[in-house]
């Protein structure tokens, strides 16, 4: 059973300031398209304030997209406010947050957290077929005397525990595709992995990821595909392997030098000139990164130009590879 | 089972080391046992004449008699039904609009938000006192039942802005957002998700309303705006008052009442400031203090021996 979470030319307008007479907007997200599959995982790239995390929110319907739309399996998503349609899309796609220590209520077992979203996707349950199914999830996820696990409360797990319970909550629901916020950003590098390695089970099992990181390294070995975001914009995206070896958007190239690596030290980082990150409104114009980027002519300040395919499958949107005049 | 052993594991955490918290609880529930069984405590009705006027206390009447030749000690258990009566029915009365007023506005924000806390602020800049004295006379000499009412549906605002602050708080953690994306009904939300992790605020707000509520009562009595032929701590002082107790030397028709009345207070004051500790642990003060003392000895210790 294969599904298909397809985004299309979505933008997100926050309202940051409101006067009698005009209010401004901010572009969290401009203009982004792509697809997730089942069995695949995508992995969104970017620094903080790139609009990644907006995007993961857009997905979930927590903000509803400004311009452009959302469809699974080629239905609108966000065409019934109705609750019931709300619950139909949430057994479908669930999310993952960064903070294990937020995202379980302090006051509730571990029990409570995934006997919800069981009862709520499935209310003809009896109770003790729900209790079975809550030690087996936590079996799934590694959790091992589940009974005893089931019992605690959130404090007395680790984060990676923590972790593998809100994974646990996302498979309770049965959902298809998972949005990973930045799983394992909050993590012991020591667990990192386990947890990594856990997605990468439930992949090859047949729910699609779009894991959310800064960090490359990992987007490469979890994710098939990365795009890499640059304040709301999608700037390269690809095969992970080509985008990460074979970087060609100049942002991309800032971003992998930035990873610190042992046999090369500062000498070699690439260098980019020290401007602001801009502040994108839906009245910008250009390049996001122009004000930064070394190659940048007076073309980008007015100037963004469509994917240019520079290898099978693998796209940029800069005017050193645009074909178009 | 697990409720009712995380309910008590609970109340140990809570009284361990906490003097303030074990004493307050003591004077209050000894209080209120007192009163629940005024029928056993004493054989006497407190509207019956049973002595001669300002009698001093003596072995048949512990606390004395009033100018009406009333029993004191009788009055003072049957009336402390009724003041903590009102103190506790005009705190339920609080907590409830507070924090449903409190809650929801916080948790659906926006235009929601805007009127609910408009209306709260224009409840809370009105002066209480006066509007309490206002009210009660404009009612005439009102019962305990309307008191109670008139103190329960004035003092919720500034506890409402309390729940409402601590509810963004809470709002905006990821397991809120994880409900709402699961599909969770809103009201679910609130009830299950949020209002548990208010647990220490509510109770804080119920034992410092009924504080209050209980000066508040004695205070409204006091100064006659109670109905005068009901029992209760307030209309005992005005009682004492307008017989002119103080100036005929009848201490005991103004002391017993009073002294009650302060060690009601005191005890909710001491319950109120141990649950601040807990939602606020800054406060704890006394361990800390142990070890300080502990280290001083050590060092005192120390230099007497150099």
């Amino acid at each position: 059973m294969s599904a298909h979470l397809s985004v299309r030319d979505v933008s997100l307008d926050f309202t940051i300031g409101d006067t009698l007479f005009s209010t401004s907007y901010l572009r969290a997200v401009n203009r982004v398209s792509f697809d997730l599959k089942t069995g695949q995982a995508l992995a969104i790239v970017g620094e903080s304030g790139s609009g990644k995390s907006t995007i993961a929110r857009a997905l979930c319907r927590l903000y509803t997209p400004t311009q452009g739309t959302i469809t699974l399996d080629g239905q609108d998503v966000n065409s019934s406010q109705a609750l019931s349609a709300q619950r139909d899309y949430a057994q479908k796609v669930q999310m993952i947050f960064q903070d294990p220590f937020g995202s379980l209520n302090p006051v509730h077992t571990i029990r409570h957290h995934l006997r919800r979203p069981i009862k709520i996707h499935n209310p003809t349950l009896s109770v003790s077929e729900i209790d079975t199914k809550i030690l087996e999830l936590l079996d799934r996820v590694g959790l091992a005397p589940a009974e005893q696990t089931a019992n605690k409360y959130p404090y007395e797990l680790s984060g990676g525990q923590r972790q593998r319970v809100a994974i646990a909550r996302a498979l309770a629901v049965g959902a298809q595709f998972i949005l990973a916020d930045e799983p394992i950003s909050m993590l012991d590098v020591s667990i990192r992995l386990g947890i990594l390695n856990l997605m990468e089970d439930m992949k090859q099992e047949g729910i699609g990821f779009m894991y959310i990181t800064h960090d490359i390294a990992t987007a490469r070995y979890f994710a098939e595909r990365t795009a890499v975001m640059y304040v709301g914009h999608m700037v390269e995206w690809g095969e992970s392997d080509s985008v990460t070896q074979n970087p060609q958007h100049p942002y991309t190239q800032l971003l992998i030098s930035a990873v610190p690596q042992a046999e090369r030290r500062r000498s070699t980082e690439t260098k980019a000139k020290k401007g602001d990150i801009p502040m994108w409104t839906p009245q910008s114009t250009g390049c996001p990164f122009a004000g930064r980027c070394l190659h940048a002519t007076a073309k980008c300040e007015t100037h963004m130009p469509g994917p240019t395919e520079i290898a099978p499958g693998h796209f940029v949107r800069c005017v050193l590879f645009s074909t178009a005049p | 089972m697990t409720f009712a052993k995380r309910f008590f594991g609970g109340l140990v955490k809570f009284y361990r080391g906490n003097p303030a918290g074990i004493i307050g609880t003591m004077i209050v529930a000894l209080i209120l046992c007192a009163c629940l069984a005024a029928p056993v405590l004493t054989d006497n009705d407190p509207n019956k004449r049973v002595a001669r006027g300002h009698q001093p206390p003596s072995a048949e009447l512990p606390f004395g008699s009033t100018r009406a030749g009333k029993d004191v000690y009788t009055q003072v258990l049957y009336g402390g039904r009724v003041s903590l009566l009102v103190a506790f029915s005009a705190a339920t009365i609080t907590t409830v609009i507070a924090l449903s007023i409190g809650v929801t506005s916080g948790y659906f924000g926006g235009r929601i938000d805007e009127v609910m806390m408009a209306i709260t602020n224009v409840m809370l800049v009105f002066p209480q006192l006066p509007l309490l004295i206002i009210l009660a006379a404009f009612l005439g000499q009102v019962g305990p039942f309307v008191i109670a009412l008139i103190l329960g549906l004035t003092s919720w605002p500034w506890g409402a802005r309390v729940m409402r602050s601590q509810t963004l708080a809470i709002r905006n953690k990821q397991f809120i957002t994880a409900a709402e994306v699961m599909g969770e009904a809103k009201w679910r939300i609130i009830v299950v998700e949020i209002i548990p992790n208010l647990v220490s605020l509510v109770a804080g707000m119920f034992v410092g309303t009924a504080l209050y509520a209980i000066g508040a009562q004695a205070g409204l009595e006091f100064l006659g705006l109670g109905d005068p032929t009901v029992v209760s701590w307030g209309t005992m002082l005005y009682w004492a008052q307008s017989s002119a107790a103080f100036f005929v030397g009848a201490w005991w028709d103004f002391v017993v009442p009073g002294t009650v009345i302060a060690l009601m207070g005191g005890g909710l004051a001491l319950i109120n400031i141990s649950i601040d500790q807990i939602s606020n642990p800054k406060l704890r003060t006394g361990r800390y203090l142990r070890i300080w003392r502990q280290l001083k000895a050590q060092v005192d210790a120390k230099r007497s021996q150099s």
